[in-house]
């Protein structure tokens, strides 16, 4: 045994056995659902877990099998980014708060038509995405863009192709705005599609976008603003034109009104706000209600998160939730006897 | 002959020492035959070794029974829903509503699976008759491993490929050209007619016949290689030119290996999701039109599973799933039963 390179494998492999049996003991937390908050949960997760110890595990395998895995009560936390209804969360015995707010944004490939340039307003787009609306030129569109020069050439619809938190965030949207698309389309996370193509995932539409001239589609806002697409304004509830980022989706957050009493079941489209952009959503954490002590280990979770996390969530392009809502949240935890 | 229980063989044939070696064709007639008497004839260890090759082989139909019990259990609801023949005719795909059918999903799966055959098919022979007959020898290591590394890639970088680098190439150029070509024939021009978009039927074939070409060749290429010399250097000798050699000899000698490299890419085009996902569009239609965008079972249950939140939804998914198990499973056993009566045909 006077090899030093024996003696340092077995000391490595010591160390390696002390590491695992350590992380092995480490108090552990499972969750899983919702794609799209993933990359800020497994951020705060890791942070949460120099500072405590804890180890939070979040797999993100959809909102649908984070609704199905909590029912199913084997994680200790689903996420979705759809909200449950509040009777489904009362059937269920399940408790659902929003955690992080995220939103689409339609982006455009017009030649001459940069960022922020095009602006429409719900009743627009929706014919457009209709395909009731053909062409670029056409007069409902140029009569809210006067001075912008806009192509005689057909508009591409690009849609999620894929069922998504997006397509659903979208589609209610578009469904609040205008009844024609209520009555032919609907919401949904995955719809049927009057006109178009499809793309996979916030790339595949994004990159259909770019490459295709005369296109509409929407992706997430973080998506949007890390590749720099082209996105619209568009006209709010309240009647202004607003543009996609932190500030217009902090407004919409602000001015919703989240009832806990309806487990925060809420779309964020249309938010009243003067300055609110209208097509958010929140993305929800849903716990069983009998599981209080992985409850209080979840909600210790969050309750860090909300305090120090929210650099973080920016830092990554996503909306922290404002002050009021995130006490609105503490105190429906301690209603719920968590 | 040490081992206890070990009965020695009638045929004792000490000369070769084979007899003990493979101890079961020598049994002699007279012997009680079936399972119980084997396991009755046999040392220990024998009988270990039967048991577990015997039970890793029927673990395989267990499983098959048992993802088949999942998918028709799954599939309850969807089937009371919309019957099980309705179904399978219905073109509705509409989550919203959640009215669901699986005609526009078998149609994208059969025009992908029998598109990619066509592209891969004549590429694959090409391949393996230069391994097998044309190429000088050093070359015929490197472009045996190229093959295969072609079959080691993972299905998702085939999408991201296909996503970025192929589809707009189909969109610029390739595409526009076949619509210049054929765009004014009638009926064929039907198959090319639509704005070329890179996201269609036709991406999604070329990416699936890619990534079948490995399977095809290397088999097709073995099934080369095992035609005698004698025979070769007979019709060479009787004149014959290396074409005339191939064609009437090598292709005739190997028609079952390529037949069973071909069911093979079949059983792998039919499967294939995560390439195709990405080109094809997840468009529920049937389409005339190549340049269209559709969706093959595989790619809407990608698509689809993580986010389908309603029991109607997640079941009519199972079924789709169950449907496409039931199609592979006849089409392959079709495919094998063609294989068998050749086989039989060319023993006799």
């Amino acid at each position: 045994m006077k090899n030093p390179f024996v003696q340092s494998t077995i000391l490595v492999v010591l160390v390696l056995l002390v590491a695992v049996t350590g992380v092995q003991a480490a108090e552990r937390l499972n969750g899983a659902g919702a794609s799209f908050p993933f990359p800020v949960y497994s951020a705060w997760a890791y942070e949460y877990n120099g500072i405590t110890g804890v180890q939070v595990n979040y797999q993100s395998i959809g909102s649908g099998g984070g609704q199905r895995q909590i029912t199913a009560r084997t994680v200790d936390f689903g996420a979705s980014d759809a909200p449950l209804s509040p009777e489904d969360a009362e059937k269920e015995k399940l408790l659902q708060f929003p955690a992080v707010i995220g939103g689409v944004v339609p982006v455009v490939n017009i030649k001459g038509v940069k960022a922020g340039d095009l602006r429409l307003d719900s009743e627009t787009l929706c014919r457009v995405l209709l395909g009731e609306i053909k062409k670029w030129n056409d007069p409902a569109v140029t009569a809210l863009n006067p001075g912008l020069k806009l192509p005689d050439e057909s508009v591409t619809v690009v849609y999620r192709s894929d069922g998504s938190g997006t397509t659903a965030i979208f589609t209610t949207y578009l469904s609040e705005a205008c009844s024609a698309w209520k009555d032919t389309v609907g919401a949904g996370k995955a719809v049927k599609w009057p006109a178009g193509i499809g793309g996979k995932g916030n790339e595949g539409v994004a990159n259909y976008v770019k490459r295709t001239r005369n296109a509409i589609g929407y992706v997430e806002f973080a998506y949007a603003k890390q590749n720099k697409l082209a996105h619209i304004q568009l006209k709010n509830a309240a009647g202004t034109f607003v543009e996609p980022d932190m500030e217009s989706f902090k407004e919409a957050a602000t001015s919703a009104d989240f009832d806990p009493a309806r487990h925060f079941h809420l779309w964020l489209t249309n938010a009243p706000g003067a300055k609110a952009w209208p097509i958010a959503g929140a993305t929800f954490i849903l716990l069983a209600r009998e599981k209080s002590e992985s409850n209080l280990k979840t909600t210790r979770f969050f309750d860090w998160a909300f305090k120090s996390g929210d650099a973080t969530a920016e830092r990554l392009v996503y909306v922290p939730l404002p002050e009021s809502l995130k006490n609105k949240v503490r105190e429906y935890w301690k209603k719920a006897g968590i | 002959m040490e081992e206890g229980g070990y009965i020695k063989p009638d045929r004792d044939d000490p000369g070769t020492g084979e007899a003990t070696a493979l101890p079961g064709p020598v049994l002699s007639r007279a012997e009680p035959r079936g399972l119980a008497a084997f396991f009755r004839r046999r040392s220990p260890v024998d009988v270990l070794f039967a048991t577990l090759t015997g039970a890793a082989g029927v673990f395989i139909i267990v499983i098959v029974l048992g993802i088949l019990g999942v998918l028709l259990s799954e599939s309850v609801l969807s089937i009371e829903k919309f019957g099980p023949i309705g179904f399978i005719f219905s073109t509705e795909w509409n989550p919203v509503e959640e009215l669901f059918g699986a005609a526009t999903g078998l149609f994208g799966t059969a025009v992908t699976t029998v598109l990619a055959l066509v592209f891969a098919i004549p590429v694959a022979l090409g391949i393996a008759i230069f391994l097998s007959e044309v190429s000088p020898n050093f070359l015929k290591g490197p472009i045996g491993v190229a093959i295969e590394l072609l079959a080691a890639i993972p299905s998702i970088v085939f999408g991201m490929w296909g996503l970025f680098t192929l589809a707009p190439i189909m969109a610029d150029h390739v595409e526009p050209a076949l619509q210049s070509v054929f765009g004014d024939i009638p009926v064929i021009g039907q198959l090319f007619a639509g704005t070329p978009m890179g996201i269609d039927l036709f991406t999604a074939s070329v990416i699936l016949s890619i990534m079948i070409v490995p399977f095809a060749a290397s088999i097709s290429r073995d099934a080369f290689n095992l035609t005698p010399a004698l025979v070769k250097e007979s019709a060479y000798g009787l004149g014959a030119t290396k074409w005339e050699v191939i064609r009437d000899v090598i292709l005739p000698h190997a028609r079952l290996g390529v037949f069973g490299g071909i069911v093979l890419s079949l059983g792998r085009a039919l499967g294939e999701t995560m390439a195709v996902a990405f080109v094809l569009g997840n468009n529920h239609q049937i389409t005339s039109s190549l340049f269209d965008g559709a969706a093959s079972i595989t790619v809407t249950l990608a698509n689809e599973f993580t986010e389908a939140d309603s029991d109607t939804y997640l079941s009519a998914l199972f079924h789709l799933a169950l449907i496409l198990f039931v199609f592979s499973l006849v089409v392959l056993a079709l495919a094998k039963y063609i294989l068998l009566r050749a086989q039989r045909k060319e023993r006799a």
